[in-house]
């Protein structure tokens, strides 16, 4: 029996998992997504990850970013190299795609904020 | 044309969400901000997690600003930005609010205020760090500006002291630049910040968490070379003969947040020892009449949903705030209670659905909320379990209870099975 802590919101839930052969049980989980991050912490561990990319702008260095959906645990370090690689020019706004489908993971860098846009 | 119903003075998340309401409930209304966009500490806060319990999207901190900022531009709301408050005085019934910009001094009058002003971080000087002064020595607040706004790694080997969230997600933030965490210490024999937090930020990265341990003494001449740590006892007193040094180049603190008040000192508003925020009633009115406190100014929040919660609770009053008088009675913390917002209620006032807030004194399992009234116990809410770092919110019809203004409320905890 596996103790994990649950990080899909701010419950926090203490998961017990189970692992029977190929059957996975949770129990402690206050909802069904606790149960979906159980069953893929055992099988494929899924984070998001922020940060921020360069821009060519003096007053506005960075501008904040982060993944469209969960990638891999493992390839969390692969996905700050691309993301550190990428300098913007364009005044992008929110939601707009920075690099599109990183490292061919199913999931695009997107800016957060409209600040190069609106400033 | 300097005249508005309602000032609402900071804007980051508490503010916006205050002048909105104000102004969808039909006030004039004025934000005033120091720095120079909307905001506050959400600007910086580019990690994700915000808006969980309000939209059920995991928004990074600007977006999740940023939506309020639209609807803020779009009920074309006015802001006075890069503007500071010097003063606030009252003359009758109108408030002179007294700013300082870049064109110079201005005056403003208005009938109600809401005090938006957020909190600050502990220092090192607070936390009682002795030795030199080099550089080098940060609240994790100014580490994750000069990381996320200015883009700029402050450290590359660096030794975190607090296990509050703002350290945590500075842990894993600058382990994804390169900057080496050696560890994050804590006094305290528990962790200050959420537990989800602990595991996401610190066990994916395999970051130590050393509890019952605290910085002692910084070494350094220009930039810090090391720092001496300390175990510390159950009175958190350092224990002589446990002191090991650790060479880094960066302290980074996470050691608390403090309600900001001086204004609110300033018009006489009382404090409570509990939230080191105003004393206010259920519709979040200190106890100067006009004035009202929301978000981390109010009482320090861990969640935003809830910090703009109360943002629209203190602007949906002071919209409709009338100078009628108020009959008050308190809500006392009891045994097992930390925190309490709101701390009195005005029984002329709508008293049928108050959202509440309280932080547990300790960890507790298998318990219980209960109020008493007049030592009768009158409500009981069961809990898995109750955590100090975790606020707790919910809503109490207070009019069931056939109160007085002499009624003794006491919120306490109990354990109800070991």
């Amino acid at each position: 029996m596996k103790e994990i802590i649950c990080i899909v919101c701010p419950n926090g839930c203490t998961l017990n998992v189970e692992k029977n052969g190929g059957e996975i049980t949770v129990t402690g989980n206050k909802c069904k997504r606790g149960e979906e991050f159980a069953v893929s912490e055992m099988t494929r561990p899924m984070r998001t990850i922020c940060s921020t990319v360069k821009t060519d702008r003096a007053d506005i260095p960075v501008l904040p970013v982060r993944v469209s959906a969960d990638i891999p645990k493992e390839k969390i370090f692969a996905v700050m190299d691309e993301i550190n690689a990428v300098t913007v020019t364009a005044p992008l706004k929110r939601g707009d795609t920075v690099i599109k489908n990183v490292l061919g993971l199913g999931a695009d860098v997107i800016a957060t904020s409209d600040i190069l846009s609106r400033n | 044309m300097n005249n508005y119903d309602v000032i609402v003075i900071g804007g980051g998340p508490a503010g916006l969400a205050a002048a909105i309401q104000a102004k969808k409930d039909g006030a004039s209304v004025l934000l005033i901000e120091r720095e120079n966009r909307l905001g506050g500490i959400l600007k910086q806060c580019i990690h994700d997690g915000f808006g969980l319990v309000r939209f059920e999207e995991k928004l990074s901190g600007p977006e999740y600003a940023e939506r309020f900022i639209d609807e803020f531009n779009s009920l074309s709301i006015e802001a006075l930005a890069l503007t500071f408050v010097t003063k606030i005085k009252k003359n009758g019934d109108i408030f002179e609010i007294h700013v300082v910009n870049r064109e110079g001094t201005a005056v403003f009058n208005c009938r109600a205020i809401v005090l938006a002003t957020g909190c600050r971080e502990r220092t090192a000087k607070q936390v009682f760090i002795h030795g030199t002064r080099p550089s080098g020595v940060f609240t994790a607040g100014t580490a994750q500006h000069f990381t996320n706004l200015l883009g700029e790694l402050p450290a590359k080997k660096c030794v975190i002291l607090g296990s509050g969230d703002i350290g945590l997600i500075m842990a894993r933030r600058l382990t994804l630049e390169g900057c080496k965490v050696l560890g994050v210490y804590e006094a305290k024999p528990s962790p200050s910040g959420l537990t989800r937090n602990i595991h996401q930020c610190l066990n994916d990265y395999d970051i130590p968490l050393f509890l019952s341990h605290t910085v002692t003494r910084v070494f350094g001449d220009e930039r810090l070379e090391a720092v001496e740590i300390s175990r510390v006892d159950e009175k958190m007193r350092p224990i002589e003969g446990t002191q090991q040094t650790v060479e880094c180049d960066a302290l980074i603190l996470s050691v608390g947040l403090i309600p900001e008040n001086e204004l609110a000192e300033e018009l006489g508003v009382s404090m409570d020892s509990g939230t080191k925020g105003p004393v206010c009633d259920e519709k979040l009115m200190t106890s100067v009449e006009g004035v009202f406190s929301c978000g981390n100014a109010l009482h320090v929040n861990d969640l935003v949903d809830y910090v703009s919660e109360s943002g629209e609770t203190a602007g949906a009053a002071a919209a409709a705030y009338k100078n009628t008088e108020r009959t008050t009675v308190k809500l006392e913390r009891g045994q097992g209670i930390m925190s309490l917002v709101p701390q009195m209620l005005d029984l002329n006032g709508a008293t049928s659905s108050v959202t509440v807030y309280f932080r547990s004194a300790d960890v507790l399992n298998n318990c219980a909320l209960i109020i008493k009234i007049d030592g009768e116990e009158k409500f009981r809410k069961k809990y898995a379990f109750l955590r100090p770092p975790e606020m707790e919110r919910l809503v109490i019809d207070f009019s069931a209870f056939n109160l007085s203004p002499d009624s003794k409320i006491v919120f306490e905890t109990e354990v109800t099975s070991v």
